[in-house]
């Protein structure tokens, strides 16, 4: 109960910070549109290639891009935690007898929404462009990108509260997250790759997600692949809240 | 209201552990100022993080607010207010937002949050920037509002860390009138500070912390009086040390320093030291650059217990 109350009063305090500024939406969609704009039109060319995924570019490519817009918007929402810790603002809290599991969930939750309000822009947008949805393809793809945005937003709080400052924690996630978009077949098709770069790529989650997306979007809703695409997500999401769980709960942070 | 035995807290570090508290007895009464003065790095900030739930002690008991610190610190935490050095306001959240969901928080409700907000802001005279960002504040209505925030929940212990450094002296004794009204109303703070007239005016009881460890405790007063009855600062072009040698023999000197080019003589009676002195100085044909008698500070506290100015050391 006071996990549920002390959660949402976080959730409603960094969903004020936010829309405060709405400007972040835009601008976190910005990227992914200009993917869909500049580089969606190359793989027109492709969709003949052999090992290219059956449905068409951009059901193809959309549901790879939206599991980007999920790393990428959840990996960067430590620079406001760290903003937090320098403005004293953490401290105050753990002073106080707030669930410190709520610290995390109230803006984990935030993060989440954020996701989900810009997928569903991008989603409209990609429309115009070719882009053929199925209301179940929309929810899968909605749960997937929730789940990436829970764990990942979690690891990203775990880790801006490890290294306290942008100047270490800039540097760690372009690290981090520029591997995981390559390797996990957002940009061109997995199937296109050779052997050793395709078995690397199944060390991925974020491979399973975006082959998930895929067979959603293309008629294989009832695929295997997407069922264990939502679960890795959701054993991401697991994992991730309890890495960042344990280090908002330490006394020292 | 705050006891402690023998606490302490080292940190380790590649080169080592350093002892940043190194076994603190305290004694706070509930209702008073106790400050906490001494030099940067004494241990001041680790011991108020320590006390305030922030930071495990490395070992040592303690009492806060009538509960255990080691195993009921959620208890504690009710009880105490905390107002960091840092402080507490995210840049673009208003003042007001800020002051209701520390109330809220602490489990009050929304009405009463809101209730206790307005009183606190009429306290603090923030209505003027109240609903506007915290950004917007000045320093002085920063460390207000940050007063404000930790006193939200009516705790009857507040914390505050070094409250007024970076104010201007006009906020300064703003803040004083705050922490005085605070002592008014039954509020024990505890307050943390490296200026010594902060702790000198403000302070019913203070505690001087050097290199972890407690060297004077008691009233301003009280420690005052403990060096003895005058100073007299006797300077002297380049002659320090020959001053020093000439009269740490005499009979009326009860102790003697010498730095920052004078020498500073501890005496019973300055009005009658003082004729002996020139006339030493004079049959050894020593020139006085100056000749001043003082009442005792506690800079002259912080000298005598640890050999070093706290105005050097700061």
């Amino acid at each position: 109960m006071k996990l549920l109350k002390d959660t949402w009063l976080m959730f409603q305090r960094y969903l004020f910070v936010f829309l405060r500024n709405p400007a972040w939406v835009a601008i976190g969609v910005l990227q992914p549109v200009l993917y869909l704009v500049l580089f969606a039109p190359l793989l027109k060319s492709l969709t003949a290639t052999p090992g290219f995924p059956t449905g068409g570019a951009y059901n193809v490519f959309v549901p790879g891009l939206l599991i980007q817009l999920g790393l990428f918007g959840a990996s960067g929402v430590g620079f406001g935690l760290i903003a937090e810790l320098r403005a004293g603002v953490i401290e105050r809290f753990r002073v106080t007898p707030v669930s410190r599991f709520a610290l995390l969930l109230g803006r984990a939750l935030r993060d989440i929404l954020t996701l989900v309000v810009q997928s569903l822009i991008l989603l409209l947008l990609a429309i115009p462009f070719g882009l053929q949805p199925t209301v179940s393809g929309v929810f899968v793809m909605l749960g997937l990108v929730a789940l990436i945005g829970l764990g990942m937003s979690s690891l990203a709080y775990a880790a801006a509260l490890a290294l306290k400052s942008e100047d270490s924690y800039a540097p760690l996630i372009f690290t981090l997250s520029l591997p995981l978009l390559l390797l996990s077949g957002v940009l061109l098709p997995l199937q296109l790759a050779p052997q050793w770069l395709q078995h690397i790529a199944q060390a991925n989650p974020l491979s399973y997600a975006v082959t998930a997306a895929r067979d959603v979007f293309n008629g294989h809703g009832s695929d295997p692949d997407v069922f264990k695409g939502l679960a890795i997500m959701a054993a991401l999401a697991v994992v991730g809240v309890l890495i960042g769980a344990r280090r908002f709960s330490r006394a020292i942070a | 209201m705050i006891a402690t035995h023998d606490l302490r807290k080292t940190f380790k570090s590649r080169k080592g552990a350093v002892e940043a508290v190194a076994g603190v007895d305290l004694d706070v009464k509930k209702g008073e100022i106790f400050g906490f003065l001494g030099p940067n790095g004494a241990g001041k900030t680790t011991t108020l993080r320590m006390l305030s739930t922030l930071l495990p002690p490395t070992s040592g008991q303690a009492t806060v607010a009538g509960f255990d610190l080691l195993h009921d610190s959620a208890k504690v935490r009710y009880e105490i207010g905390y107002v960091s050095q840092e402080g507490s306001s995210a840049p673009e959240i208003p003042g007001r937002t800020e002051l209701v969901m520390q109330g809220r928080l602490y489990g009050m409700t929304k009405a009463r949050a809101e209730q206790r907000a307005a009183e606190l802001i009429a306290a603090l005279e923030l209505a003027d920037c109240a609903d506007r960002p915290t950004r917007t504040f000045s320093g002085g209505q920063k460390r207000r509002l940050d007063i404000g925030i930790g006193l939200m929940h009516l705790p009857q212990l507040l914390f505050l860390d070094e409250p007024t450094t970076g104010l201007d002296p006009q906020s300064r004794a703003r803040m004083w009138d705050e922490v005085r009204k605070l002592r008014d109303i039954g509020t024990t703070v505890f307050l943390t500070t490296h200026y010594l007239e902060e702790a000198d005016a403000l302070c019913d009881r203070i505690a001087i912390i050097d290199h972890g460890k407690i060297v004077a405790l008691g009233t301003p007063d009280a420690l005052k009086r403990q060096v003895a009855g005058d100073v007299v600062v006797v300077g002297t072009d380049n002659a320090s040390d020959r001053v020093l040698q000439l009269l740490r023999g005499e009979s009326f000197v009860r102790e003697a320093t010498a730095g920052d080019g004078v020498v500073r003589l501890y005496v019973d009676r300055g009005e009658t030291a003082m004729p002996q002195i020139i006339r030493a100085l004079d049959a050894e044909g020593i020139v006085l650059s100056s000749l001043s008698l003082n009442r005792p500070s506690l800079d002259d506290v912080f000298l005598h217990q640890t050999g070093r100015s706290l105005r050097d050391a700061a």
